[in-house]
């Protein structure tokens, strides 16, 4: 990661008129490293594509400036900008067929016939659409026209390779196994990508770094661990980890030399001081109300945790998610062994002070994780 | 393919074979009238049996017309031929400048473009009647009254709109992200222009072709007013038929078969190509 591969500075997107369109990326900053994979994470109509595709030059910066590999390049039309592009829609040439449009990506490049015809091929197998390279776009279905788009932005050599959605459509089982190849295919060429996905697996598996949006504003951009371990704010917090992480508001208390995170329904989570480290406990004890967040796998069930009641009861074949009813919300937690327990059968709950999240209860930033400030 | 019971196609054919019959008799009774004289066009009751002359096309295409009154010259042929030239001009000409704007109006949207586009759509509400005295006068002091050029001119009224919109559909429809994964391969705009987005959008500037083609060629009002009789096309030309002696049916008749037969054998041709067009229709998926 020596050279910056992609730098994003202050940018803006307005569809329709500055300030008054509608505002789909807002105040991106954001650089990429050279050999980097990025995923751009979020849900339905946060700006992904948005983002994609003015890096791509399909869409104006309204403010702000993109510099790819050193050149600033948003003023730049695509042809100028040394990007390749797998989009969300494939766009492939209708009629031309799965490997006349792969090997037109490459003319460009005026590379002898035997080389296209390697590269194609190359390409093909690595996806899996070998046996479809003489088809039409139109006689194809919809998982294998998303191969030969993604097909087609891989075979080029560019400074940045830009994949949005590119495996939306695959069953899970070829998107496993496209997934470790691909990003095999990335590391090896030693090539920069950035991957639009609202698919967190995918984000995992494939990215050194993940990119969380939402609402246009870039919420955190971090390591996969990064992201679950220390999460900048509520909203990351409860958006990436599967299931979901469990929040509460809490008032915190002290008394008898102990402190409380009283909860709603009477319940209280009761520490020792020492429990926490003094920066957090200072952190703590400085606000009345605080959001606190815990990971389903760090709920424990023990005898003198506080009450809760079994809503739902779900083996997945491989872990335990257990709903139960909890100070006025739901609680999931997550058992690794086959737990049986009936529905609305009581369970005590506790949680270990260094599983806990605390954000505050206004702006939702994250105060500490565990034992150490955010 | 879905169900249907025996009677139901039997009602079908029967309908079928009726419109048919209805739109194409004048068409056929016109074809049968190409081949008889006078006399027994004109014969009452009228007979399906007769003895087919060709010397309708020969006068024809000789250009002598005899009538009762003696030989008349007539310059049939000469209109044919203009009509030919000045419709493939103008569809030319307008697929030239028209193609291009259509594009342009498809893919970039600026201020005030769809005013500029309605505008120009606009040219086909104007009753020809209403712009032919200023346009007269004004051709006429330019020099280019009863000038190919001039009436390539004024058919540009009639076949650029008709390209413009029905062009400008078939652009819009292909996905712009099509073209983006072109340009971003390293092309051009307007080797994307050439390469992505006129392929993509042929059948469609074929069908807008052919219709341009077939109003062009229809146009009667405006060759009327503007060209005298050697710039004059079939529509107008028709006109010396009625003579003083009474009315040449035979000879009407194979002109208009003559006539006809150019724009049908394009409809004909072009049909091929048009369907095979429609199957590209996977683009606007
Ligand atoms: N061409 C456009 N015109 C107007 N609004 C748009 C356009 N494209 C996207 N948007 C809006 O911008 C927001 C972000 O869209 P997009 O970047 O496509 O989101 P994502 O890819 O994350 O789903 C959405 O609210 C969407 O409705
Ligand atoms: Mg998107």
């Amino acid at each position: 990661m020596s050279a910056s591969a992609l730098t994003i500075s202050g940018v803006d997107k307005f569809y329709g008129p500055i300030d008054r369109g509608v505002h789909a990326v807002k105040n991106l900053t954001m650089e990429i490293g050279k050999g980097e994979i990025v995923a751009l994470l979020g849900s339905s109509g946060c700006g992904k594509t948005s983002t994609l595709r003015m890096i791509a030059g399909f869409e104006e910066v309204s403010r702000g400036t993109i510099a790819v590999a050193g050149r600033k390049v948003h003023t730049l039309p695509p042809v100028r900008r040394n990007v390749a592009m797998a989009f969300e829609g494939y766009s492939l040439y209708p009629p031309l067929t799965v490997r006349e449009n792969m090997a037109f990506a490459l003319k460009a490049a005026r590379l002898p016939r035997s080389e296209v015809d390697a590269k194609v091929a190359s390409i093909a197998k690595l996806l899996e659409i070998e046996d479809i390279l003489e088809r039409y776009p139109s006689s194809i279905s919809g998982g294998q026209q998303q191969r030969a788009s993604l097909g087609r932005a891989l075979i080029r050599e560019a400074d940045l390779h830009l994949l949005d959605e590119p495996m939306g459509q695959l069953e899970p089982q070829l998107r496993a196994v496209l997934r470790g190849r691909i990003k095999h295919f990335i590391k090896e060429r030693g090539l920069t990508a950035i991957l639009v996905t609202h698919d967190q697996t995918e984000a995992n598996a494939l990215a050194d770094r993940i990119a969380v949006m939402e609402g246009g504003v870039l919420q955190q951009f971090d390591t996969p661990d990064r992201l679950k371990e220390r999460p900048a704010n509520l909203f990351t917090g409860t958006f990436v980890g599967e299931p979901p992480m469990n929040v509460f508001e809490a008032f915190v208390g002290t008394a008898a030399g102990r402190i409380n995170l009283r909860l709603p329904d009477g319940l209280s989570l009761d520490y020792d001081k020492d429990a926490f480290s003094a920066p957090v406990r200072d952190q703590l004890l400085s606000r009345e109300r605080v959001v606190i967040g815990i990971r389903p796998y760090a709920v424990r069930r023990s005898k003198e945790g506080v009450p809760a009641r079994v809503s739902a009861n779900q083996w997945l074949g491989d872990q335990t998610h257990i709903a139960a009813d909890f100070a006025g919300g739901s609680l999931v937690l997550v058992e690794h062994d086959r737990t049986r327990l009936d529905l609305g059968a009581p369970i005590n709950v506790s949680i270990d002070p260094k599983n806990l999240h605390v954000f505050d209860q206004a702006s939702g930033m994250a105060i500490s994780h565990g034992m150490e400030l955010a | 393919m879905e169900h249907t019971s025996l009677l139901e196609r039997i009602l079908r054919g029967v309908a079928l074979t009726l419109v048919v019959i209805f739109f194409m008799f004048p068409i056929v009774w016109i074809f049968m009238m190409s081949f008889q004289t006078n006399e027994t066009i004109l014969r009452i009751p009228p007979q399906l049996i007769f003895e087919p002359t060709l010397a309708n096309y020969t006068a024809l295409i000789t250009g002598k017309l005899m009538t009762a009154a003696g030989t008349l010259d007539i310059a049939f042929m000469r209109n044919l031929w203009n009509s030919v030239f000045l419709s493939v001009t103008s569809v030319a000409v307008s697929l030239l400048l028209g193609v291009p704007a259509a594009y342009a109006f498809a893919r970039h949207k600026f201020r005030g473009s769809e005013d500029i586009a309605f505008t120009l759509l606009s040219f086909r509400f104007a009753p020809a009647l209403l712009v032919l005295l200023p346009l007269t006068l004004y051709f006429q002091k330019l020099g280019l009254a009863n000038t190919y050029i001039g009436l390539i001119w004024v058919y540009q009224l009639i076949c650029l709109p008709l390209i413009l919109w029905i062009v400008r559909g078939y652009f819009e429809d292909i996905p712009a992200d099509i073209e983006y994964a072109y340009r971003i391969g390293g092309h051009s705009w307007f080797a994307t222009f050439r390469k992505i987005a006129l392929p993509l959008a042929g059948p469609g500037i074929a069908a807008a072709g052919l219709l341009a083609f077939i109003f062009a060629w229809n146009n009667f009002v405006f060759a009327l007013v503007l060209a005298s009789a050697d710039k004059q096309p079939v529509t107008v030309g028709a006109l010396a038929f009625i003579t003083s002696s009474g009315i040449q049916y035979g000879q009407i008749s194979a002109a208009i078969v003559l006539s006809i037969t150019p724009t049908l054998a394009l409809a004909l041709y072009a049909q091929r190509y048009l369907v095979e067009g429609l199957s590209l229709g996977a683009v606007k998926g």
